[in-house]
Parts: C-alpha cells; structure tokens; sequence
C-alpha cells in the first residue's frame, strides 16, 4: 500500500467512522447500550 | 524477560523496569475497571460512563467495569437486523487509529494471557499447519455468534441471545461471572450447568495460554479479528527498516503472534505489543503513528 492511498484510506474510514457513531448518537443508540449495560448480564456470567 | 527488562551492569545489582507494554496494559486495566467499590458491595457500575463502549473486550457485568463492553453491545445493537451505527461507528475509530496495538497494550484479557504464559510450564509451538488455518476461527467467531445469531436468531421474546457472551467469552466469565458468585451469595444459588461449561471453556484459555502465547487472540477473539481488517492502514503502524535489518530472527522468535515481523510487519496478527522492537539489536523496528504523508523511501517499509 503506497503512502498516499493509506493516508486516503485512513481519512476516509476515520470520516466514515466519526459519521457513523454521530448517526448513532442522533438515532440514541448509545442509550440503548447503557441501558444494557447498566444491568447484570445474566448470559455473560454464566447464569443465563 | 518479556514484560521486563534487565538492566545489569557488571558489579551492581540487577534493575528491573516494568516495559511501556506492561506499563499501557496495567494503566489500561486499572482505568477500565476502577469502580473498586463494585467488587466490595457485589453491584455493577451504572454510570453514565456505560454508554460508552471501551476498546478492549472487558464484560460489562465485571463488577469493577466503567464501560461498555463493544462484543456485548455489538450483540445487543445487531438484533433484529438493525445496522448497529453507534457501536459500529465507535469500533471502527478505535480500528483506524490503533489497529490491534488495542489487543497488545490496552487488552486486560491480553494480559491475563500475557502474565499466564510466564508461568514456568513447558510451551508448545503450534505446529505451521495447525496454527494458519486455526486462525482464521475468530472471523467465524465473529461473523456467527457475535453478529449472525444476534441478527437472526431472536427468540419469542423479542430479544437476542448474546451468543458469543453466553457461550463462548471467557473474560465473562473471569471479570464477571466469577468475582459477583464470590461476593453475591443469591447469584451463586443460581450457577448451574451454563457456569460449569463457561468456567470449563475458560480453564481451557487459562492452561493453554501458560503454554501457548495469546491463544484466545490467535483464534478466537472477534474484536481482535475485526481490528485485524485495520491494521494495515490503521494510524499506528509498525515500520521495519530492511536496510539496517541483519537477519538475526530474534524479533520472529519473541513474537507472541509468531508474525514473520520482517516480511508482513503490519500483517493482521500483529498486536503491535513492541516485543520484536525490544529486542532488534539494530533498531531496524519502531512504531508510530503515520500522521502524514512521508517522502517515499525504498528502504523503509511501514506496510508490506
């Protein structure tokens, strides 16, 4: 991968990236997360 | 001696210091769990802080915990098919800007596996030919229990089963699940025949990391399988300098991933931990972050 193309792609994915976790901070998905979160996960711990 | 290194001169006593490696993975434990009085009252952190998802795979339930675990909210926000923005979006700024250096400096499972593998026991270098395929396991792991199941699998309720938490995650079960049946004897009541096979499949990580380097981030972490699609043009990068290379494989001998650090440098198994740099009589390998456009050099390669 020549310097140039990385540096492109690295723009562009850090853009898509910064793009996509705005969209989901609009669409309050970062709620949804905390709300899971906030709470023991059953599964995760074994019990189910 | 991996993690530290030895600074002896003839006469006086051994110095030892702690590596920038162990130094960022004990930073990066202590900052992700420090919600010390979680582990004394038995109760999970519910701060605003849970709406964030933390780099590293580190359970959510871990009584200690201050984020959000990015596996378990990936599982969580799949469900029902919806496009996960948030998580996805948050995943894949950590991926462009670290790659896997996330897994070698920051992961608390990594150095759980790290510190296991000093454990004096006989190790085993896994066969070529076992090793390559079994590799690519954790891109399974992470197209099927972490993403397809979720997505597709939801059960009459409405709501997915985290698969990958469920059955698979042994930083579950370590960070999570063990520590509250210690402290919460009403959790303990309730252990069955699920907490049997996670602690089963998490005593399996715990041997085979004293005998094998990073076992679960060789085959199958997805978080490390999805940074592994960065690394090549991820802002951090490892540069190799073939000119002042001498061939001597020290760097491929240390290497936890047994990358083939003078040929694939930036390959996806690097986690970027800086062992191979350590311990390069030359200088040939460094690492750093490619912030800008620099002059060609044939001599230099950051990514092969």
């Amino acid at each position: 991968m020549t310097n140039k193309s990385g540096s492109f792609l690295r723009a562009g994915v850090l853009g898509l990236a910064a793009a996509l976790t705005a969209l989901g901070l609009l669409r309050r998905e970062h709620l949804e997360v905390a709300q899971k979160a906030v709470k023991i996960c059953l599964e995760c711990i074994g019990i189910g | 001696m991996s993690g530290m290194h030895r600074n002896r001169i003839k006469g006086q006593p051994v110095k030892r210091q702690l590596s920038f490696q162990r130094i960022m993975q004990l930073l990066s434990a202590a900052l992700i769990n420090g919600y010390i009085a979680g582990f004394q009252k038995g109760r999970i952190f519910t701060g605003g802080t849970k709406a964030v998802c933390v780099p590293v795979l580190n359970c959510y339930s871990c009584p200690g915990a201050l984020g959000a675990c990015p596996i378990g909210s990936l599982q969580a926000a799949v469900s029902g098919r919806r496009f996960p923005f948030y998580v996805l979006g948050l995943l894949m700024l950590f991926g462009v800007v670290l790659g896997r250096a996330i897994c070698g400096l920051l992961c608390p499972f990594g150095l759980v596996q790290d510190l296991l593998h000093k454990i004096p026991v006989p190790k085993w270098t896994v066969p070529e030919r076992l090793d390559r395929p079994a590799r690519s396991l954790k891109y399974l792991v992470l197209l099927i229990p972490v993403i397809g199941l979720p997505a597709f699998a939801i059960t009459k309720t409405g709501v997915a089963t985290p698969y990958f938490c469920k059955y698979i995650c042994p930083a579950g079960t370590l960070g999570g699940g063990i520590p509250l049946m210690i402290i919460d004897p009403a959790l303990r009541s309730l252990a069955g025949a699920l907490f049997s096979w996670k602690v089963l499949a998490l005593a399996a990580v715990v041997i085979a990391s004293m005998v094998i380097p990073r076992p679960f981030c060789r085959y199958l972490c997805p978080l490390g399988a999805f940074y592994s699609l960065f690394n090549r043009f991820s802002f951090f990068q490892m540069r190799f300098d073939k000119d002042a290379c001498v061939h001597c494989k020290k760097c491929e001998r240390s290497c936890p991933m047994a990358v083939e650090v003078t040929k694939n440098i930036n390959g996806p198994e690097c986690i970027r931990c800086g062992k191979c740099a350590s311990v390069c009589p030359t200088g040939a390998i460094s690492s750093g972050f490619a912030l800008q456009e620099s002059q060609p050099n044939k001599n230099r390669e950051s990514s092969s």
